[in-house]
């Protein structure tokens, strides 16, 4: 199954390196993987998602996130009341005909149109990764061109909701 | 370090050179020799060494320069430092960096690099060090600036020898070294991603002492976290009030008293036939700082199935990463095991099972077919024992030798048995044994060898001689890779593929090159009268001793089976002896 993951980092030289080396070298396998700062200084948030299945692995990939010196907290948030967006750019072939199609398709994923050109568009959407997915899938009939997506990025609500299976590291 | 004469303490917020700063910082740490070689990046730093008169040992190679940094580590519980130069030099140690983060032994090493201003563009002798052993270390630094590196240098030994300890290194670009800034090396470390949990949680502990006095068949399996904690005591005493049975793993040896009437012997692939069949048996398994390597578990699919697990660990994540933990502890073994004694809990209902365990200890021993005029492998171990009275530091490589070493040889005090387990490195053996022995001057320090792992780092006779260490080197000579050779023997019908080495060199007139004695014996009589020759010698000696070549290691656990499926269990009445 899908499980994010979410940890703040020692904003320091070869960070990213140590973490997705510890992947590689643990075979764990990465569908995405965002990093940006945060509101401290020094202190980077990188949100991961991973396919698991196995309890035991999920486990793993946390407890040894989080031996990582310059880690300094690991959150497994699949389980709680989140945020989680994705922002995907998506190049689409459009001819005249079709451009008012478009227009009309993508109006309730609210995404919008970032560029235009004789015979393209560029629409960026915003969300969760579903609905990215939703769009991505209804344009493709238009013939896609090109796709970036960020990956997903998350926390935690600021509420969450009671009995809500809250599981951060694995309390031992 | 509150013993610091006021003079150092002065130096402690003087300005000086990158260089002089890791001479005075190894100072404050109370290193007492360093491992190393010289190279281009590392000058500035070796003038530095040249001028303070600083204890280093230049080994041969770097491998060997690391490999005796684990072996002084293992033996003195201090971390061992190495310093390599950029480029080749970093890369010949990377082999030891992995040896010690797989067999958690505390070092701090320092390589040279390039400078900064040329980082990154392929300039001689550059290689990614940093990126090459980054998952081989707990940690690794690289200095981008002169007035990081004190604190680097006091993290990197915080890092090294607290929680479960490790090798951490620094990279130390070549002008950094050179330039100036100002050293204080008073600060505190911190470090708020790394908190190691060394004192139990109290309600696990209970449950712990629940299940013990609820269990019929209980056994202690103990690894080298029992060493690393220096809680051998407390584990004999732990073991005695409840009246649990020990059985060690490889590198757990020396934990527990050998010829403790509790003692079940080594466990796992090469294990005895008690130690395996209690962890087949048992109804509770206290896995006390063993991390249950599939070298120790055989097929974990039958590895204790009758059993609760409680696994006390100072790594979070051992519990549960091989095998299902009811019960799991964080913390340091001694702190775990106080707790534990202090409890006084109700001990197991267990003779039934301690006189089942006695039974299959009398009837199933460790045996082998002795064989006139010839050496036994394993009689030579005997032999070795007898001559050191069970008092040397053995050191081994890794094959046949070293699991006879860790069947025969019967460890009774803990810190005096050094083998490469974890990476099974071929080489280890010499070079751990100079380092051991400068650990423990007054020890005698046997390095049982294989003649194939000899030849991986015998160029460190050239340290063994030139320093007079009274090292005794026994090369157990099979003229083959043995351990590969009864692979082949048992699982690839005979088909010894590259394996048998029948020219091996002259290894007496070797050690005479070396400058040292060289001793050969190729039946038992002529191998008790070299080993008492030899060890009448108050300096070092290389002996060859011709063995049994065809020779197996039993009982053994195949790869695939379970630890109740062990061949090469006799019964005592079949037993020719
Ligand atoms: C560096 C390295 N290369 C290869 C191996 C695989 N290996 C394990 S045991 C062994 C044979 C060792 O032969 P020897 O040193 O003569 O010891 P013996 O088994 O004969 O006692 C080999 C090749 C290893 N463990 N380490
Ligand atoms: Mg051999």
């Amino acid at each position: 199954m899908r499980r994010i993951i979410t940890m703040t980092v020692n904003n320091r030289p070869g960070v990213l390196n140590r973490i997705t080396g510890l992947f590689t070298k643990r075979h764990y396998n990465i569908e995405s993987i965002t990093v940006g700062h945060t509101e401290i200084d020094g202190v980077s948030r990188m949100t991961f998602v991973v396919n698991v299945d196995d309890e035991r692995i999920a486990e793993q990939i946390i407890k040894q996130l989080n031996k990582q010196i310059d880690v300094l907290k690991v959150s497994d948030i699949t389980d709680q009341a989140i945020v989680a967006r994705e922002l995907a750019l998506v190049k689409v072939a459009a001819a005249p005909a079709t451009r008012q199609d478009i227009y009309t398709l993508i109006e309730p994923f609210r995404a919008s149109i970032v560029d235009v050109s004789k015979d393209s568009l560029v629409i960026q959407v915003t969300g969760e990764p579903e609905k990215v997915e939703a769009l991505i899938e209804l344009l493709r009939p238009y013939g896609i061109k090109e796709v970036a997506r960020t990956g997903t990025t998350a926390f935690t609500r600021g509420a969450q909701k009671a009995g809500s299976n809250q599981k951060t590291a694995f309390i031992i | 370090m509150a013993k610091m004469k006021v003079e150092e303490q002065a130096k402690t917020k003087a300005r000086m050179s990158g260089s002089l700063m890791l001479i005075e910082a190894l100072k404050a740490e109370n290193v007492e020799v360093i491992f190393g070689y010289p190279g281009g990046a590392v000058l500035p730093l070796y003038d530095e060494l040249y001028k303070a008169g600083v204890f280093h040992v230049l080994t041969r190679h770097e491998q060997g320069a690391i490999h005796a940094a684990e072996g002084y580590a293992r033996i003195s519980g201090k971390p061992g430092v190495v310093i390599a130069t950029s480029g080749p030099g970093a890369t010949n140690i990377v082999t030891g960096l992995t040896d010690a983060m797989m067999d958690s032994l505390p070092l701090v090493v320092f390589t040279g690099q390039v400078a900064t201003n040329v980082i990154g563009s392929d300039a001689f002798q550059e290689a990614d060090v940093v990126g090459i052993t980054m998952p081989i270390t707990k940690h690794n630094y690289q200095v981008r600036d002169i007035s990081e590196l004190p604190k680097i240098i006091k993290e990197a030994f915080h890092i090294a020898t607290t929680g479960r300890p490790g090798p951490v290194l620094i990279d130390i670009p070549k002008d950094v070294t050179i330039a100036e800034g100002e050293f204080d090396y008073n600060q505190d470390v911190h470090l708020p991603g790394y908190q190691p949990t060394t004192q139990p949680n109290h309600w696990q502990i209970r449950r712990l002492v629940e299940a013990v006095s609820q269990s019929k068949r209980p056994v202690i399996l103990a690894g080298a976290g029992v060493l690393h904690a220096n809680a051998a005591d407390e584990l004999q005493q732990y073991a005695e009030q409840q009246n649990i049975p020990v059985a060690h793993t490889l590198l757990g040896l020396g934990g527990f008293p050998a010829d403790h009437p509790l003692f079940l012997g080594m466990a796992g692939m090469h294990g005895t036939y008690a130690a395996n069949m209690a962890l087949y048996e048992c109804d509770l398994l206290i896995n006390i700082g063993a991390r249950f390597d599939d070298r120790v578990t055989g097929n974990l699919k039958y590895f204790a199935p009758k059993a609760t697990v409680a696994h006390i660990d100072i790594d979070p994540a051992e519990i549960g990463k091989n095998v299902p933990t009811k019960i799991p502890i964080v913390s340091d073994a001694k702190a775990a095991l106080q707790e534990l004694i202090e409890q006084q809990g109700k001990p197991a209902d267990n003779a039934a099972w301690l006189a089942q365990l006695n039974e299959w200890k009398r009837r199933f021993p460790l045996h082998y077919e002795p064989e006139a005029g010839a050496i036994k492998p394993q009689k030579l171990i005997e032999m070795i024992y007898e001559v050191t009275g069970g008092e040397a530091i053995v050191t081994t490589d890794v094959g046949q030798h070293q699991m006879w070493a860790a069947q025969y040889y019967k460890f009774n005090r803990p810190n005096r048995w050094v083998t490469s387990g974890g990476l099974g490195t071929m080489g280890f053996g010499l070079p751990a044994a100079i380092g051991a022995q400068l650990a423990d001057r007054s020890a005698t320090v046997v390095s049982i060898v294989g003649d194939g792992g000899f030849q991986m780092t015998c160029q460190e006779l050239s340290v063994i001689q030139e320093l007079q260490l009274p090292i005794k080197v026994v090369i157990v000579n099979n003229q083959a890779l043995g351990m590969v050779r009864q692979w082949q023997e048992l699982f690839y019908d005979k088909r010894y593929s590259h394996s048998l080495i029948p020219n091996q060199p002259d290894f007496v007139k070797l050690a005479e090159a070396y400058g040292m004695p060289g001793l050969r014996a190729k039946t038992e009589a002529e191998a008790a009268e070299v080993l008492k020759q030899a060890f009448a010698i108050d300096g070092p000696v290389l002996l060859d001793f011709h063995v049994c070549a065809d020779e197996n290691v039993y009982p053994m656990v195949a790869p695939g089976k379970g630890l109740h499926e062990m061949v090469g269990v006799k019964a005592c009445e079949e037993l020719s002896q």
